[in-house]
């Protein structure tokens, strides 16, 4: 009896991470390529509720899933965008931009999606992975979409080039000291500012997959600060893309553990498990703070580490 | 590194350079909102509404009768705690963006602290006044705590107070759902309303709750601590050069602290007003985006507490527009959501102004005294 409360369990909360775990990634890879390049965006929560809205909106209007999907990475690129070109500006603070831009993406928002709250837009398909089982809470758990995937194999090329193309050297480089990379000969607003954009490209991706596939209809309470926590997602995964992936699977299962273990009759501390990264990622930044260790990982013109 | 200056220019005796920055620091930010309000008429044009009838209603609705700059000054009074939560931290250049959970946390404090004053029938003027005590000290110890883990364990204090404002809300829902839940409260999870003869009353002649008061004389209050005492120099200084101010012998510290230690408290006042006058007790209406709106206001105030008030009451009015808006041009109730999000953009953008327009740049040389 015991046993089969903690399989349910278990299974609910990878179902859980499959499920939740692809908005985090799109953001938390998002963020992670802007912040290699020494700036931060806070406004990826922006670009979340914004591409959530063009992706079901389009969908809706066109009767293509996939097209809302592109759409959605297209209005999260004119987000990052904007914050990449005012960024450029000098005196100007990031960190407030981003809040701003966060405020003006969920303000357009909540303004052109009021028309589609009501309609139903054609979702994305989930591949099924599971049928083979022969359980089914397994089968179901692992209903896949292939945003998931997407996530995983972008976050494999990401490492990849940044650890071995040219492109990846330059970002890094200008994430580390402007200094060298302006003596190189690279101009380091160029490269944050695309940076930025297509940061914000890949969160519009993830806003996507909440109104397209999972919560999959749109709303004004669509992302309860999904966007945010990424700034988190990325400080947690040390700027490592693949840890980005593990972090985005950790937060969803952190946040599965409170519906799972409803499911079996327990009810006590959902909130809690829902705050469980934020908790996590605040003592990892206590512990890692002035450790030399977590120094070499950061990069060195990034404001949030100085 | 725009906060830090903001808070330290020099003074000078020379009043024809001290009114060209007066001057300046006044007419970028209502530039910008010039700006603004430009580009939202063309998002207006665009879609096919009239401009001039939108901002007309928003005149209207913002002060057109006595009961909309009631609504307008309501609407002002936690804007204007929740803005000097972000001013007096930026003063001594810290980003602080967790007011929200100060203001929450706050509030569900000083609600959970009245359930058994009000059950053993305390009089209201004492549990009002603990509720307002605990809302400020929770709330000072909330920000207070992302200070310390900046000063003492270099810990970046924009992203530990985002992460706090969410723990924060974590731990008022944990509570309103739980243990401090109002079985009455059905639909909406609450914590035990305060009762009718607890709630705080108008301020005298009017009909707006005394957190407008509370904000009016704090604003004062903390533009004299941080412009014309000695702690507020040394604020300032910090702000402008926290390895000097070291190098000093400034208690850098304690002033980092106690700079947080007040923007908590601030929010957390903002949280008591809006439990003890508005809502009546704490729930998931607390997390209205107060404190986000407030860094808003604190930028457009330029940092500086006097200013804030006037700037709160202005977002005030806009927000109190945001139904008039609705109702007479069918336009979604987040119209004013993009309006507010222009401005927040192009004042932002409006700070790389500062200093590169020749006209507020006096001479050198001569005008040095």
């Amino acid at each position: 009896m015991m046993d089969s409360a903690v399989i349910t369990v278990l299974i609910a909360m990878l179902g859980g991470a499959i499920r939740v775990s692809t908005p985090f990634m799109f953001v938390g890879l998002g963020e992670c390529l802007t912040e290699k390049s020494g700036r931060i965006n806070l406004g990826l929560e922006g670009n979340l509720v914004l591409g959530a809205m063009t992706a079901y909106a389009v969908s809706y209007l066109s009767g293509n899933a996939w097209l809302g999907v592109l759409a959605a990475g297209g209005s999260g690129l004119f987000l990052g965008a904007l914050h990449g070109y005012i960024c450029k500006l000098p005196k100007v603070n990031d960190i407030a931009v981003g809040i701003a831009i966060m405020s003006f993406g969920t303000g357009l928002a909540f303004f052109f999606g009021k028309p589609f709250i009501q309609p139903t837009a054609p979702r994305l398909d989930a591949i099924a992975l599971g049928d083979w089982t022969g359980n089914a809470a397994l089968a179901q758990a692992l209903q896949v979409n292939p945003l998931f995937f997407v996530g995983i194999v972008l976050a494999i090329v990401m490492r990849w080039a940044f650890a071995n193309t040219r492109w990846g050297l330059i970002v890094r480089m200008t994430g580390d000291s402007a200094a060298s990379a302006r003596a190189m000969g690279v101009s380091v607003d160029w490269v944050r500012f695309l940076a930025t954009a297509a940061g914000g490209f890949l969160a519009g991706i993830g806003g996507a997959f909440l109104s397209l596939y999972y919560p999959g209809s749109w709303n004004q309470g669509l992302s309860s600060g999904q966007g945010l926590m990424a700034v988190a997602l990325v400080i947690f995964a040390r700027w490592d893309p693949i840890r980005c992936i593990w972090a985005a699977l950790l937060f969803g299962a952190a946040g599965a553990i409170g519906p799972s273990l409803q499911s079996i009759g327990i009810s006590q501390g959902y909130y809690f498990f829902n705050a469980a990264p934020y908790i996590l990622t605040l003592f990892i930044m206590i512990a890692s703070a002035r450790s030399k260790g977590a120094a070499r990982e950061v990069p060195g013109e990034l404001s949030i580490t100085k | 590194m725009t906060i830090a200056n903001a808070g330290f220019e020099p003074r000078t005796r020379n009043p024809n350079v001290r009114t060209l920055k007066l001057a300046e620091t006044v007419v970028i930010p209502v530039g910008a909102l010039v700006a603004s309000a430009l580009l939202f008429s063309l998002f207006l044009l665009v879609i096919g509404q009239s401009p001039i009838d939108f901002f007309a209603l928003v005149w209207v609705g913002g002060f057109g009768s006595a009961f909309s700059i009631q609504n307008t000054l309501q609407r002002a009074a936690p804007l204007m705690l929740t803005g000097l939560a972000f001013a007096v931290p930026a003063r001594i250049g810290l980003t602080i963006i967790g007011g929200e959970g100060a203001l929450v946390l706050g509030g569900f404090a000083a609600a959970a602290i009245a359930i058994p004053l009000v059950s053993s029938a305390v009089a209201p003027g004492i549990t009002l006044a603990i509720m307002a005590i605990t809302a400020m000290l929770v709330g000072g110890c909330w920000i207070g705590l992302a200070g310390w883990l900046k000063h003492y364990r270099g810990v970046n204090e924009t992203i530990s107070s985002l992460l706090l404002s969410y723990i924060a809300i974590a731990i008022m829902n944990f509570f309103v759902e739980g243990a401090l839940r109002d079985p009455a409260s059905a639909n909406k999870p609450s914590t035990m309303p305060i009762g009718d003869a607890y709630r705080i009353g108008p301020m005298p002649f009017s009909d707006v709750h005394w957190g407008l008061g509370a904000g009016v004389v704090l604003a004062v209050a903390l533009y004299i601590l941080m412009s014309r005492t000695t702690f507020g120099f040394a604020a300032r200084m910090t702000g402008g050069n926290p390895r000097a101010a070291l190098a000093q012998g400034l208690p850098v510290g304690f002033l980092v602290i106690t700079c947080c230690a007040i923007a908590g408290a601030c929010a957390g006042l903002a949280g008591f007003f809006e439990v003890a006058a508005i809502h009546g007790q704490a729930n998931a209406s607390l997390v209205a985006g107060y404190g986000f709106t407030g860094i808003l206001v604190a930028f457009l105030a330029r940092h500086n507490p006097l200013a804030v008030v006037p700037v709160a009451i202005l977002f005030g009015a806009i927000a109190a527009a945001g139904g008039l808006v609705q109702r007479r041009m069918g336009m979604p109730d987040a119209t004013v959501l993009v309006l507010q999000g222009i401005i927040f953009v192009v004042l932002l953008t409006s700070e790389t102004l500062y200093g590169r327009i020749k006209f507020f740049q006096p001479g050198t040389g001569a005008d040095r005294t």
